[in-house]
Order: C-alpha cells, then sequence, then structure tokens
C-alpha cells in the first residue's frame, strides 16, 4: 500500500485516494474542429510509461480535493506531488 | 524432438532417467531473421509455433527479456472460459476453447487441461438478469453456458455457502461445463519445445531496446541487449511492456499497464471441484492439482511495472472468499505475487497491424489473456503471415478507438475488473 502525500493533508494511507490516470491531458478548446484520430487520441490513447509517471489523485476521504503526484512506475517511489495549477516540478529524465 | 510417451518415459525410467535433454536449444540470436516476436510468453511461443508450423516461416525468432513463461504467462490463474457477452468476443475466446481441446496431443505435451466447468455466482437482482442475458447470448452463439439455481449451485460445488443469512447471499450462478483450468507453465513450455523442433529460436535473456525503421517507415530490424537483429516483420506479444515496446516505434496505445495479484494457500485434499468467480464480491478461486486453492485478486487502483501489489487488495478477496466458503478461514496462505496486465479502455484486446508497415501487435488482454492463448496466437500468426487479420480478430484493431466500435467487455462484466 502506498503513503501517499497529500499536498494539503499530509502523508494519508493509499485507502483514502482515488486514482485519476495521467495527468495533465487538456481537453481540446475547439472539440468540434477535432479530427476522429486527435478525438480517439484524447479519449484513450495513454502514455503508460515505464518510469516517472505524472498522475492525478484525489483524496477522496479526505479533503476530497485532486492533485498531482510523480511516481516511478518501476518502483513505485513517489518523487513529487503538487497542486493542480501549479507546473510539475523537474524530473530527472529516465 | 524426443517424443514424449508411455514407452519413453518406460525407456528413460530404465536408465535411471539420466537420458533425458534440455527441451529447446539455448539459442543465440543470428543477425537476422524472417520474423521476430518480442515477448516469450504462451501467446508469443505460440504464435512462432503456428508461423512454423502453419505458414511456413521458421526463420523465426522469440525475443524473451526475462526467462520463457516468467511473466504473465507463469503468474495468472490458469482459467479458461468463453462465456463472454457480446458475438465478437465469444467467438474469439470460444475459438481459443476448442483449441485447448486438443493443444496437449498436437504438441506432444501435456498441458492438463481440465474441464472442470467455471461457475460464476449472482448475488442480486442485476447479477441474476445480467448473468440470464449471458447465459442466453452464449446459447445464441453455441457457446455452452447454463443458469443453476443456488441448491443447483451448491450441488454442482458443495462447499458453496448458500446461506441467506449472509452480507451477499447466492442466489443463483451460470456455469460454462467446457470452462476450466489448464497447468500454465506446461503451455509455455510446449510451446517453445514444438516451435524450437521446427526450428524456430527461442532467445531468453534478450530484452528489445529499440525497433528500426527504413526511410519509408517499414520496420528493419530490432536494437536488444544481445546485438542488432534485422528482421522484416516483429510480432510485439509483450503483455504489460506492449506500450513500451510499441513506444520505440512511435506508437502511443489505448493501454494502461496494472499490476495484478494471485496467490496460493497451503495444499489441502480436494476440495474445490470447478472453478468459481464472482464478480460482484470479488472472489476467484480453483483448485490446482497439488492441492493449493488458487486465488486471483483484483488490480491495483493505479499503474505500475512492479510485478507486485498492495495487500488491501489480497485481503478484499479473501475476505469475499472467507464468506462464500467460511471453511476456508483456517487455511494459510502460502506465496502472492503481482503481474503486469495491460488494459483496454473497453477491456478486449487488440491483434492486428499497426499504422507501422511490418510491425503488428497483439496486447490488451488485461486481466484475461490466459484462456485465450492458443486461440490468439493462432490469429496473431495468421495475422502477421498474411498481413491481414482473420475473420475472428479482424474488429480487434487499434483503429476501433478512432472509429467508436468498441466491444465493450467491461460494462459487460464478463470480466471481473
Amino acid at each position: 500500500m502506498l503513503l501517499i502525500p497529500c499536498p494539503y493533508c499530509g502523508n494519508r494511507p493509499e485507502i483514502e485516494f482515488s486514482y485519476g490516470g495521467q495527468a495533465h491531458i487538456a481537453r481540446p478548446p475547439v472539440p468540434e474542429e477535432l479530427d476522429d484520430d486527435a478525438w480517439g487520441a484524447f479519449l484513450y490513447a495513454r502514455d503508460n510509461v515505464r518510469g516517472p509517471h505524472r498522475e492525478r489523485w484525489r483524496h477522496l476521504h479526505g479533503c476530497a480535493r485532486f492533485f498531482n503526484l510523480v511516481r516511478d512506475t518501476r518502483t513505485d517511489r513517489i518523487i513529487a506531488s503538487y497542486r493542480v495549477g501549479t507546473p510539475c516540478p523537474r524530473v530527472e529524465p529516465l | 524432438m524426443q517424443h514424449f510417451s508411455i514407452l519413453s518415459l518406460l525407456r528413460h525410467g530404465l536408465r535411471d532417467h539420466k537420458g533425458w535433454r534440455p527441451q529447446w536449444r539455448a539459442a543465440a540470436p543470428k543477425p537476422g531473421y524472417d520474423a521476430v516476436i518480442v515477448g516469450g510468453g504462451g501467446h508469443g511461443l505460440g504464435a512462432a509455433f503456428y508461423l512454423a508450423r502453419d505458414y511456413g516461416l521458421r526463420n523465426v525468432a522469440v525475443l524473451e527479456k526475462g526467462w520463457i513463461g516468467g511473466g504473465n504467462t507463469g503468474r495468472n490463474t490458469t482459467i479458461i472460459r468463453s462465456n463472454y457477452l457480446f458475438d465478437k468476443s465469444s467467438s474469439l475466446y470460444d475459438h481459443a476453447v476448442k483449441l485447448w481441446d486438443g493443444l496437449s496431443q498436437e504438441l506432444n505435451y501435456n498441458v492438463m487441461y481440465s474441464r472442470r466447468g467455471v461457475l460464476m455466482l449472482a448475488h442480486n437482482v442485476h447479477d441474476v438478469q445480467v448473468f440470464k442475458r449471458h447465459v442466453h447470448a452464449n446459447r445464441l452463439n453455441g457457446v455452452d453456458n447454463e443458469w443453476l439455481t443456488a441448491e443447483q449451485a451448491k450441488a454442482f460445488c458443495p462447499p458453496l455457502n448458500i446461506s441467506p443469512d449472509v452480507r451477499y447471499p447466492i442466489l443463483g450462478a451460470a456455469l460454462q461445463r467446457r470452462g476450466g483450468t489448464a497447468r500454465h507453465d506446461a503451455v509455455a513450455w510446449g510451446y517453445a519445445r514444438a516451435a524450437d523442433a521446427l526450428g524456430v529460436d527461442i532467445i531468453e535473456n534478450c530484452e528489445v531496446t529499440g525497433i528500426d525503421r527504413d526511410i519509408s517507415g517499414k520496420v528493419t530490424g530490432v536494437q536488444t541487449s544481445r546485438g542488432p537483429i534485422a528482421c522484416g516483420k516483429i510480432g510485439v506479444s509483450a503483455a504489460g511492456n506492449s506500450s513500451v515496446v510499441m513506444n520505440m516505434a512511435g506508437l502511443r496505445l489505448p493501454l494502461e499497464s496494472f499490476p495484478l495479484q494471485a496467490l496460493v494457500s497451503e495444499p489441502v485434499k480436494p476440495v474445490v471441484p470447478c472453478v468459481v468467480m464472482s464478480n460482484t464480491i470479488h472472489a476467484y478461486v480453483s483448485q490446482s492439482d497439488k492441492g493449493e486453492l488458487v486465488i486471483g485478486a483484483g488490480t491495483d487502483i493505479y499503474t505500475s511495472y512492479t510485478q507486485r501489489g498492495g495487500l488491501h487488495i489480497a485481503q478484499h478477496t479473501l475476505e469475499a472468499i472467507c464468506e462464500i466458503f467460511p471453511q476456508f478461514r483456517r487455511l494459510r496462505m502460502l506465496r502472492n505475487w503481482g503481474g503486469i496486465v495491460d488494459v483496454t479502455p473497453d477491456r478486449s484486446p487488440i491483434i492486428a497491424r499497426t499504422p507501422v508497415p511490418g510491425l503488428y501487435v497483439n496486447c490488451g488482454w488485461g486481466t484475461g489473456g490466459f484462456k485465450a492463448t492458443p486461440g490468439a496466437a493462432q490469429l496473431f500468426a495468421h495475422t502477421i503471415a498474411t498481413d491481414a487479420p482473420h475473420a475472428l480478430n479482424a474488429p480487434f484493431t487499434i483503429e476501433r478507438f478512432r472509429d467508436g466500435y468498441l466491444i465493450d467487455e467491461a460494462a459487460a462484466a464478463a470480466v471481473a475488473h
């Protein structure tokens, strides 16, 4: 079980959280101009990286707020935790 | 290839079993092959076998970064069934079930396929309605599946607790009698041995690190931890690592990789005569021939490549199993482990050509790839050899996520996760 640092509440056990998948996937600003390829990629394609992964979490059974983590998917080590709207901290490349 | 039979067993027995030879060569990579399969699990080894046997493509290598069958092929709970809801899925999975029937004879290798029946429990009105719908959909597709009352389910599987006093009482069950289990390691070894006998090179400890392409974009070879290998076709069958390998060719797939766990108990005398599944409270149990209860837990909620999952996930499953089988409360669990499963948004697989010429992919089997091993391998071989899908895997493309033709087995709940 992960010990997850919520940027609002501090370290809490994983069972208090829900997972929101890859972070920083922006909804297209003008959706009606997207072709099918771009829609398919937006809805379904994911980086699914083996290494530092930027992802959304929600502290569902705590402050209920969304935030982002950078977690190494090879080890599950959490590298950084940051609030939505703040830039992602620099992470050393693989 | 040494042929296995009662006579060869006797002959070797008289010589103190000292004459057995390794079942496949420890091949070193050649400079080039006609086709290379990335991933030495059941699906990849099987694809190489069918390429060599049915499509005359014998200059083939299987590249495995670890050891044969050390990934999800050796980590699953060995369940075989085909009671999926949609026409496309049930014909795909039933094709595999039909191949399981004769597989031991075809490979001259005992994969211990046991048609012991798969019982899926219903715990609420919704389950009952959905399972009856499954039973009828399967019947129309010629796939066996039947509805049992709670009492009939208990008659088929006596240790079941059908008391109405539990939190989620058993209201009935769907039973696929042709479903069952097989020995997962034997599937990998049997395919490896049979493919090797047809000239396929099985290369272990050989991790693919890059995919080479010419100016037109067509694949020309792979870079590996054991040097470059030229090839005209690449079939990627890398399960949880499919995204990583496909990314080497610049492709981004509709996949996410999650840890999935399994665990086994101490061995006991035969007690569970079939496979028992409950999607609603998430229990998944069968008994191996050694006597261990083989238990499948759920996936973790986050993507990961660690091959281990959280303890609370296993605990959740054990709580469910203790409710269905109160007498198992005193059993000790011996081992647990995890595998990395590649999950698509519609919980159906992809067996297809890709936008990159010469590159083919068999992925997205998620939590249920083992049952499809022979079928997926054969259809993947067909797709690679003829550069076109077979009718059975034609709907299972990457482009369905662009065109909207999803095969939504996630909502159909034939999948436990």
